[in-house]
């Protein structure tokens, strides 16, 4: 999985799927290497790269003009020598000639390759789940949508479900309540954020959106969406036979990586496509950044992370990749969530930890949880304390990134 | 409105009208200006949209959050008295003509 030399000449061009914050970290960073050649940027999208962590919280609360989601402006990117193309989807990549194929038929040769194709909702196998009304939140037309049923639900005092607890959901329930609207979050799992969080933390997450009056249901079996005669969402039944009246439900239960286009062009992929720490694949012209990668550590373990940093980072790597530098994502992971006036910032990583400790006061709104494996410190989730998280990323650097 | 003058440590000098409600970051990002990263898009997270504000202006912005003066503790540039993040600071009439000196290194 190395590339000995460098995989593309100079003035060769490049071919980026997926103009996300991945796709645009890629193009910058290969300008900025040095690349002379081609830069497309190819998006399934209407508009070039946007800023998507807003779309959950400031955007969706009506904080923000939509303008202000703009990544790049077009002269920017003009002046890069970036080419953004729009509503752009690839279909087929053919590696021994050295093209992709567009779904107008047209094909685009290339030199090197990056895919940045980012992930897609899941969505459940329920009845009605295609019911108008239910949405899922990864797309600017997505939270336009959204956007939109919420002020509906103002006006009519119409009641909003969330199906998942995990972050987007909750983001999108603690933006709903601030904007006055009755909001139940449905988990099928006995607790909140239970993939990432500890207990405690999913007592307290649980605590402060009921002190908002978010109305919580946990361990929710829902077993349909029940609509009315338009097809429109009129509640969520569960497997008791009871319904919940909703008019609108965001689902949020996450995502599949986009790894369809990379898997028939038989790139190794396994629940993402993989990528080494220099975001290669195991083809030396194609490197992936970003929400569609999987990770192969060395000792073997395959690792997805969705983040902001982990799409930038790989991104920056892919780039250097393409220019025959060896330049492995090694910092530490970190991520955030804002719900309310609360924010949480996580640095490193506890799925293996054998211990945490809480330091501080949980009443206080401002704590930490750390934690260790053995006696190695391997993560630290810091609740309304910036400057600890900030401290915990320096602490945690330069132990190795597993 | 508000004309903001971004100067990069190399001392490149680029002027932008910005719209009230744009953060300078905002401003810095789309116009492409390169000492202002953004990575967060703005939710004063990550510390990589950190600037030298002109001291003698100061006074016409509103001051720093608590969350904000705990990022600036950690930015990976030195620490100015003029030190803000970008991202924290909307434009306004207030702010015409401010010049906002980038740091060296955001990461």
């Amino acid at each position: 999985m190395s590339a000995p030399v460098a995989p593309l000449a100079n003035d060769g061009q490049v071919l980026i799927i997926g103009a996300g914050q991945a796709g645009l970290a890629a193009a910058e960073a290969l300008r900025s290497g040095g690349h002379a050649g081609p830069i497309f940027l190819l998006g399934q999208e209407a508009t070039g790269p946007y800023h998507r962590p807003p779309l959950s919280k400031a955007w969706l609360a009506g904080a923000m003009e939509p303008e202000q989601l703009v990544m790049r402006s077009p002269e920017v990117l003009a002046r890069k020598g970036i080419t953004l193309a729009t509503n752009r989807f690839v279909t087929r990549i053919d590696r021994e000639a050295l093209f992709v194929v567009l779904s107008d038929g047209q094909e685009m040769a290339y030199e090197g390759l990056v895919l940045a194709t980012g992930a897609t909702p899941r969505v459940p196998q329920l009845p009605g789940i295609r019911s108008t009304g239910v949405h899922v939140l990864r797309s600017r037309t997505d939270a336009e949508a959204i956007a939109a049923s919420l002020r509906t639900c103002i006006e009519n005092g119409q009641a909003v479900a969330v199906l998942g607890g995990g972050f987007i959901g909750l983001e999108v329930a603690a933006t709903a309540r601030k904007l006055g609207c009755a909001v139940t979050v449905y988990e099928s799992a006995p607790r909140l954020l239970g993939r990432v969080l500890a207990p405690v933390l999913s007592d307290w997450f649980a605590e402060l959106h009921r002190r908002h009056g978010t109305r919580l249901r946990l361990n929710a079996d829902v077993t349909a969406i029940v609509a009315d005669a338009a097809g429109r969402i009129e509640g969520i039944r569960f497997a008791d036979g009871s319904v919940d009246q909703a008019a609108l439900l965001v689902v949020g239960i996450g995502v599949r990586p986009n790894e369809q286009l990379a898997l028939e062009a038989g790139l190794e992929c396994g629940g993402g496509i993989v990528v080494d720490a220099c975001s290669r694949t195991s083809d030396p012209r194609i490197v992936a950044a970003g929400d569609c990668t999987v990770r192969r550590f060395p000792d073997g373990r395959l690792q997805r992370l969705e983040s902001i940093q982990n799409a930038t980072e790989q991104a920056k790597s892919a780039a250097a990749a393409l220019l025959g530098q060896e330049r492995p994502f090694d910092a530490v992971p970190w991520f955030w969530s804002d719900q309310f006036d609360v924010k949480l910032q996580m640095a490193g990583q506890s799925f293996d930890e054998t211990r945490h400790e809480l330091i501080g006061d949980p009443m206080t709104h401002k704590f930490e949880i750390r934690h260790y494996h053995g006696e190695r410190l391997i993560s630290v989730d810091s609740i309304n304390d910036p400057a600890g998280h900030m401290r915990a990323r320096k602490e945690l650097t330069g132990l190795p990134l597993r | 409105m508000a004309k903001i003058t971004y100067i990069d440590a190399g001392g490149q000098s680029t002027s932008v009208a910005l719209a009230d409600g744009w953060s300078l970051m905002q401003g810095a990002t789309t116009n492409g200006i390169e000492g202002i990263v953004g990575e967060c898009g703005g939710s004063c997270a990550c510390a990589t949209c950190h600037c030298y504000v002109d001291e003698t202006r100061l006074a016409d912005l509103p001051a720093p959050s608590e969350i904000e003066l705990a990022m600036l503790e950690n930015v990976a540039a030195e620490r100015r008295a003029g030190s803000r993040l970008a991202c924290q600071i909307k434009a306004s009439p207030a702010l015409d003509g401010l010049i906002v000196y980038l740091p060296e290194c955001q990461e």
